[in-house]
């Protein structure tokens, strides 16, 4: 069976601890907010350059410049702050983020994010803040589908794409399965359903190692 | 007696000459000062280099100078937006010339030729293709590249209020580049909502100091679109 992307996210957000900082990256894992339990306090940051983003405003009060980093329109939380991009970014490589989660095109079994460019050169790169996101962050966890649309994975030895980070994926959770990138390997944390190891090694363009129990 | 207000933007951007760098600050939709760029426009100076977090979408703002082609180069780090048809347009045609920047590593440049920094290492990028040709160093076991600082000819920013001093106070996430562009460049110029006396503004409140800022223009009519 196949998560569906809002299931995946849900799954994402039972991962995320009480009172960490989080950066969500644009598109399937902004969809994670929508799912972290309310008895958790979980403060996001947007990198152009908020704390503690609330959720989107009712329609005609809207503040223009109050968008997220998807050009989104949204609110700020009581105890949020606002800074320059700087200091955002200051923040994400001092380590001070507990945990970014980013969408991927491909994560290689060592790690290596490859989310900003394909080898489509006609095509003028964009990069934005994922490069600073990838290594700045404590913890990089990746929500993507298993495979491509035409059915190739996009869990590979190494990346074919060009990089974003080398090493810095610490989990992949996608439609099939949640893997956790180990010194070892990629090592099966949970297999969605009744998929079997058997079947998400097949769509795995690396080696897996089974889960520990 | 120290008063940073002109009276009309043109008259604002009129020193700005062919070959200028020219920041101009905001992000996505947010923060953009959007009758400067109007200005500029206007004003005509070409094979400007264009540094901002992105390239413009429709027509205004940063694509209505891309649209007029007087940018020659434009350094950024998300050119790509929906909606980015002029920078498409020209880089398909080869007519723009990019340079791509990881959006921390473009605000710490910006904010390094600011404090006088000539460079820093940074773990941004490295082993990937934007540290190619780069030089690189490890440090206590983690690798960096080396990235210059970037300075500018012009830094073109919006704000929400300012004194005659030229002290600055921003709207929520319109600041994003708008307080580090101020300091990089020889010619900061502000366009900002409203002008208030000198004194009024909470020092406690002050975001960028007026030392950073050249001139203040005040909008005669509020709007905000997207650039």
């Amino acid at each position: 069976m196949r998560l569906k992307p809002a299931e995946i996210a849900e799954r994402v957000a039972q991962d995320i601890p009480d009172g960490a900082y989080v950066n969500l990256g644009i598109g399937m894992p902004t969809m994670v907010a929508n799912y972290v339990s309310d008895d958790r306090q979980v403060i996001y940051q947007s990198e152009n350059g908020i704390l503690g983003v609330g959720p989107a405003p009712a329609p005609g009060e809207e503040d223009p410049d109050l968008i997220n980093a998807g050009k989104q329109f949204v609110t700020l939380l009581p105890g949020g702050a606002y800074f320059d991009n700087a200091e955002s970014f200051a923040m994400m490589r001092g380590g001070h983020l507990d945990l970014a989660v980013l969408g991927a095109f491909q994560v290689s079994e060592k790690g290596d994010l490859a989310n900003w460019a394909t080898n489509n050169d006609t095509y003028p790169p964009a990069v934005g803040g994922a490069m600073d996101l990838a290594v700045g962050a404590k913890q990089v966890f990746v929500i993507m589908s298993h495979t491509t649309k035409s059915g190739e994975p996009k869990i590979l030895e190494s990346c074919n794409y060009p990089l974003t980070g080398a090493a810095v994926v610490k989990r992949i959770y996608t439609d099939l399965a949640v893997l956790d990138v180990t010194d070892d390997g990629l090592r099966v944390r949970q297999l969605h359903g009744d998929n079997t190891f058997d079947e998400v090694q097949a769509l795995t363009g690396a080696t897996l190692l089974p889960a520990q129990n | 007696m120290i008063n940073k207000v002109w009276d009309s933007f043109e008259s604002a951007v009129s020193d700005v000459k062919d070959g200028d760098s020219v920041m101009i600050g905001g992000f996505g939709s947010s923060g953009f000062p959007l009758q400067l760029i109007e200005a500029l426009r206007q004003h005509g100076a070409r094979d400007l280099t264009v540094i901002s977090n992105n390239a413009g979408v429709g027509d205004e703002g940063i694509a209505s100078l891309l649209k007029d082609r007087l940018v020659r180069k434009i350094v950024c780090s998300f050119p790509r937006s929906a909606g980015s048809v002029w920078f498409e347009r020209l880089y398909e045609e080869g007519a723009i010339e990019l340079e791509l920047v990881p959006q921390g590593t473009l605000a710490e440049r910006i904010r390094a030729a600011g404090a006088g920094i000539g460079g820093f290492y940074t773990p941004t990028g490295y082993g990937t293709r934007l540290a190619e040709g780069k030089e690189t160093k490890v440090i206590d076991g983690r690798g960096y590249v080396l990235e210059t600082a970037l300075p500018a000819d012009v830094a073109l920013i919006k704000a929400q209020r300012a004194d005659a001093w030229g002290n600055l106070i921003y709207n929520t996430a319109g600041r994003n580049f708008n307080p580090p562009m101020a300091t990089a460049a020889t010619l900061t110029v502000a366009e900002v909502e409203r002008v208030e006396a000198v004194g009024d503004l909470d020092p406690e409140c002050i975001v960028t100091p007026g030392i950073f800022v050249d001139r203040v223009v005040a909008q005669k009519e509020w709007r905000n679109d997207a650039a």
